[in-house]
């Protein structure tokens, strides 16, 4: 009887330690959901209104009474443009270094050990590494190439990394087939490694811009914060020595030294947009990726 | 013969060309090192090593100066364990809805939202932060320290937002890395499990998780070095004196410290802001070779 008893108790007592834990993770599971939807909501509730062409056309200006981001939206794609074109060969090169022609050894595992490092290393750091180093030893001072080089070491190793995977889907065989037809290593990787995993290549690329869209703390200390458009077309190529602010660094001056809390939810609301169209990007070629794998 | 000689230089130019795009890496990472150290040791021979890590009181600009920064360590390092007591629970059971419990309509809700917090750049988490949490944070404090004589009233900016900042932003770090650690738990253990009669849940808790605690435990510590390198968010909501790290202070992260001061500081003042750089630093390589050893570990393990 009083075995049974015990029984039963137990089995209640696990019963309710199920449930209670069945709940906990219900709720933590949409807790994530429930920030995302609230933040998505309340940035566009406060930030759409102030978002029309005026605000993505124009420069603020106290004397025309004007409020918009043109300038920090030139920065932005000057800074990503100086990153990416310099970022991608060495971020591309070194993968193919690391899986076509290093052997396992010393010089590998430290470049290997280097890539995570840097991947580890908060924005912050390298944006006083970049001031100290472009800015003040090399003298570029704050400026958009300032920026650009410091970002440079921040998304190189998501662009090697990217490139790596994609070159391990690879599959031997075209490798060899290649040498067979007598192609030589050079070739072999312009002609077949390279197009194939082109997709991983792209993937890096477009995870590294989100990376950079995001970026304030590198930024702020490397690039500056000036808002101005380049008043002639020439005025863009000099612009890239001289200092600059993205969208993001506005958002956060906007909202704190400046106060104007506006314009910081409408940059929030761009901001949040281009996020969704990166990550729908980046969703798209995964899954390309994936059915070559299957393959 | 003249064909085979330039096919061949070619080659090893595009091989050594290669091989320097990889060792750029190696460079980075080694003038990053001794940049760091070469600027954040002056400090400590001017200042005096103890009087700077551990002194409390922080006035770089009185008459008489003083650069205690051991309230900036304290608050970077409870600051970071309180949100990781936090994220990390969180995450890892999001981690098991997403791989053991829920049906695949409901992952494909959950799964992007996570990606998506992923992506969301942390100065809009550090304004969110500035224009919600802070408001509410005022409005506890007020309750709270009504009668208190010797509470400084910080308008709402203090640790606790911080924290819950912190916490929501290494999240996607947190489950990610669990899920996959999760997902690559041998079907046949959970199999084993349930033939001996236990429930799902106690198979979760008592087989999969300790299974996967090589990968969660990776996850905690990527979850770490997110935490102690955010500066922008944080420094949106953590208000702005040198204090104990108490739950409704103000305070400075070291990372916080860097970010409002930088712009400003000279001469012994922005060689301390460098020593603050050095520590953050240390910190974060520290982090980085127990990741490192994890990764490994997990590696050998299969």
């Amino acid at each position: 009887m009083n075995d049974n008893r015990d029984l039963s108790f137990q089995w209640n007592r696990r019963k309710i330690n199920d449930v209670i834990l069945y709940a906990l993770i219900y709720i933590c599971a949409s807790l994530s959901v429930v920030i995302l939807v609230g933040i998505i909501a309340y940035v566009f509730i406060r930030g759409v209104g102030s978002v029309n062409i005026g605000f993505l056309t124009s420069v603020t200006s106290v004397l025309k009474g004007t409020v918009g981001i043109a300038g920090n939206i030139v920065n932005t794609v000057l800074i990503i443009f100086l990153t990416m074109i310099l970022a991608t060969p060495i971020g591309v090169g070194a993968a193919i270094y690391l899986n076509e022609y290093a052997k396992p050894g010393k010089l590998v595992s430290l470049i290997e050990f280097a890539t995570e490092t840097l991947s580890g290393i908060p924005s912050i750091i390298f944006g006083l590494f970049g001031m100290m180093f472009f800015g003040q030893t090399l003298g570029m001072g704050y400026s958009l190439i300032t920026g650009s080089l410091t970002l440079i070491l921040m998304v190189l190793p998501l662009i090697t990394r990217n490139t790596q995977e994609a070159l391990k889907t690879v599959p031997d065989g075209y490798r060899q087939g290649a040498v067979g037809l007598g192609a030589g290593k050079w070739h072999t990787i312009r002609t077949i490694l390279l197009p194939c995993s082109m997709p991983g290549i792209i993937t890096g690329v477009i995870l590294a811009i989100g990376r950079i869209v995001g970026e304030s703390a590198a930024l702020l200390f490397t690039a500056g914060s000036a808002k101005a458009l380049p008043k002639t077309l020439t005025g863009i190529f000099s612009k890239i020595f001289e200092s600059g602010g993205t969208m993001t660094v506005q958002l956060y001056l906007s909202a704190t030294s400046e106060g104007d809390f506006d314009t910081a939810f409408a940059i929030a609301v761009v901001l949040l947009i281009l996020v969704f169209l990166i990550n729908i990007g980046t969703k798209k070629l995964t899954k390309k990726y994936d059915v070559t794998r299957e393959k | 013969m003249k064909n085979k000689a330039k096919i061949n230089a070619v080659e090893k130019t595009a091989k050594s060309i290669f091989m320097i795009c990889a060792v750029i890496a190696i460079f980075a990472v080694c003038s990053i090192t001794i940049y760091m150290i070469a600027k954040g040791t002056p400090a400590l021979k001017s200042v005096g090593v103890l009087k700077l890590l551990f002194g409390t009181s922080w006035a770089p600009t009185a008459n008489e100066p003083a650069y205690g920064i051991l309230y900036i360590i304290l608050t970077s390092i409870v600051g970071t364990a309180a949100s990781v007591l936090i994220g990390v629970p969180v995450g890892l059971l999001t981690a098991v809805f997403l791989t053991e419990i829920s049906n695949k309509k409901l992952a494909a809700i959950v799964n992007p939202a996570i990606e998506l917090l992923a992506g969301i750049p942390s100065v809009i988490y550090g304004l969110l932060g500035l224009m919600l949490l802070n408001p509410f944070m005022y409005k506890m404090e007020k309750m709270i320290f009504e009668d208190s004589d010797t509470h400084k009233f910080t308008g709402g900016s203090n640790l606790i937002s911080a924290v819950i900042v912190l916490a929501i932003m290494i999240l996607p770090t947190v489950v990610n890395v669990s899920a996959s650690s999760l997902r690559a738990v041998s079907a046949n253990l959970r199999a084993a499990s349930y033939a001996l009669g236990a429930s799902k849940i106690q198979t979760v808790f008592k087989v999969t998780i300790p299974a996967a605690k090589s990968g969660i435990m990776t996850g905690v510590v990527l979850g770490i070095g997110r935490a102690l390198g955010e500066a922008m968010a944080i420094n949106m909501v953590a208000g702005g004196s040198v204090q104990i790290p108490l739950p409704f202070n103000s305070v400075r992260f070291l990372t916080t410290q860097l970010v409002s001061e930088m712009g400003y500081a000279e001469g012994v003042h922005r060689q301390v802001l460098f020593t603050v750089g050095l520590v953050l630093y240390i910190f974060i390589m520290v982090v980085n070779l127990v990741l490192q050893k994890l990764r490994k570990g997990a590696n050998t393990d299969e």
